[in-house]
């Protein structure tokens, strides 16, 4: 379609691959009506605009919707950064950046404070975002209604007029059975005092990483096909009750690894015997902390403790150890 | 422009990258109202469209977008060849029904009901106005809203003497309303519907 092409590397001095693609894999129509989208998305933070999503090399629920956000607004110049539940190294990640740097040759990076760009699943990076950088989300349903209200005229018109009753009943009623709001994540929130937006699947403790961001948030939807946005300093409110306020989770101990406080963790079971350990979910923001020098309950070098574990008591912190790590 | 016995000018020598690089411009200018971001256009168009203009047609337009021009631009052939030559978009004489409007002088900007606000449902549905002007200023406009840490100062030359009144009562329809892009020499910032004019600090009581 245009004269611009990438081209594979092609390994060994092999033949060049047969099919090449347009810079970052879209064409340039396509390119056009997402990039108008995401103008439109970013004049009315929180709403979602419809876009004729294509059909990507990949199935739906992997990123469909944030590919193509990424394939429209990134540049040769960008440094892409790409993150699946925090980590750079999953299948979703290495999938997607592996794509971007066959279809458009950017660099890439896991490093969050060098990335230009950042595509992520149901994260957002430990490291506090900076001005000029965008945060690209893969949202699987964006409708914060959809589940309340099946109808999407019905949600289209509820959102016209601004009437959130409903989820506020949905949060009520957490309370009644749970004695507590017991959504833990895409935690709705109200994006300047106006439309109600579901952050997409990120824990809600990343939730007030979301408010007045000095990065632009982008929102990609794929197999619903909307695109929605927060621009940098924004108000992003978590809806909750004055007798329930909003709150995020608090991990009992820090990372098993590098020692960090106040953030993400995930919990990985060791053995059969009621065996686990606390880790950053943020790879990248877990492997600075410890080229740094932190170091946590388990790092090397480190020995299992005696049998306390197995009975869920606080196990004493190994002094030293033959070095073999569970 | 000697080219015109031939054909319109030419587009942008690297479609791709120069698209991407004018979006860009406009993605950061629309995430930060009022902030100027540097648009560089090495197109030469028919006057009196601008190359910022279009750079700003040639990134956005084709078959989907409807376009409107003001007056100086639509008494232009060449500047209808060289739109739908390189953009394939119609040209539309109803305001309303465009997905955007360009306009050579912001002087002369028509009241902004003209044109599609967006319906309660579809509040994307409206129109996006691309405006030359001279050149922005720092004042006199103080502006607030999404994208701005506090209030930023916004001027641009020229615009209507009662710009702030039209931002202001912009800004009130939200969710519906339209959105603007401003183009000075080199350039480009943008207003969307969010942006709301605020009194000047040393104003307030």
């Amino acid at each position: 379609m245009t004269a611009e092409t990438v081209t594979t590397p092609a390994p060994n001095g092999a033949e060049p691959p047969a099919i090449r693609y347009n810079f970052a894999y879209l064409d340039e129509q396509t390119k056009r009506m997402i990039r108008r989208a995401i103008l439109k998305a970013i004049a009315i933070p929180g709403y979602q605009v419809p876009f004729a999503g294509r059909e990507m090399p990949m199935p739906y629920g992997w990123g469909t919707g944030g590919v193509q956000v990424t394939a429209a607004i990134l540049g040769a110049c960008d440094v892409l950064k790409v993150i699946d539940q925090g980590s750079d190294d999953t299948t979703n990640a290495v999938a997607i950046r592996s794509f971007f740097e066959t279809t458009a040759g950017v660099a890439t990076t896991t490093r969050t404070a060098d990335a230009t760009v950042i595509q992520t699943r149901h994260r957002i990076p430990e490291t506090p975002l900076k001005a000029g950088q965008v945060l690209v989300f893969q949202v699987p349903i964006p409708e914060p209604l959809r589940f309340l209200e099946p109808r999407e005229t019905e949600t289209r018109r509820l959102h016209g007029l601004g009437d959130y009753g409903l989820i506020h009943v949905k949060l009520y009623e957490d309370i009644a059975r749970h004695g507590h709001i017991a959504t833990t994540y895409a935690y709705p929130v109200t994006v300047n005092g106006r439309y109600v937006m579901d952050p997409s699947p990120i824990p809600k403790f990343d939730n007030p990483k979301m408010h007045m961001s000095p990065a632009l948030q982008l929102f990609g939807a794929g197999r619903e096909k909307r695109i929605y946005a927060v621009p940098p300093f924004t108000p992003v409110v978590p809806l909750d009750f004055e007798d329930h306020p909003f709150a995020v989770q608090h991990f009992a101990e820090p990372c098993a690894l590098c020692g960090g406080q106040g953030v993400y963790l995930d919990e990985v079971i060791l053995d059969d015997a009621g065996g686990r350990m606390f880790v950053c979910s943020d790879t990248d923001y877990c492997a600075t902390r410890q080229g740094e020098g932190h170091t946590g309950r388990m790092s090397a070098p480190y020995a299992a403790p005696p049998a306390t574990a197995a009975t869920g008591a606080e196990p004493p912190i190994a002094a030293s150890g033959s070095g073999d790590r569970p | 422009m000697t080219a015109f016995a031939t054909g319109p000018a030419a587009g942008f020598i690297d479609p791709v990258h120069a698209a991407q690089r004018v979006f860009s411009a406009l993605m950061r200018a629309m995430a930060e109202p009022g902030r100027v971001q540097p648009l560089a256009s090495d197109l030469v168009p028919p006057a009196p469209l601008s190359p910022e203009l279009a750079a700003v047609a040639l990134a956005l337009l084709d078959y989907e977008t409807p376009v409107w021009l003001d007056a100086a631009l639509a008494a232009s052939p060449q500047v209808a060849a060289f739109l739908r030559f390189h953009t394939g978009a119609p040209v539309v004489a109803d305001p309303g029904k465009a997905r955007f409007a360009f306009f050579a002088d912001g002087q002369s900007l028509p009241p902004f009901q003209a044109f599609a606000q967006g319906e309660p449902d579809n509040p994307d549905r409206s129109t996006t106005l691309v405006v030359a002007v001279a050149r922005f200023e720092a004042e006199p406009l103080t502006l607030a809203g999404p994208g701005i840490d506090g209030t930023r100062g916004f001027g641009a030359v020229p615009l209507p003497v009662d710009f702030a009144a039209r931002l202001e009562a912009n800004g009130s329809a939200f969710p519906l309303g339209v959105d603007l892009i401003l183009c000075a020499p080199g350039a480009v910032a943008a207003l969307p519907r969010t942006v709301r004019p605020v009194a000047h600090p040393s104003v307030r009581a």
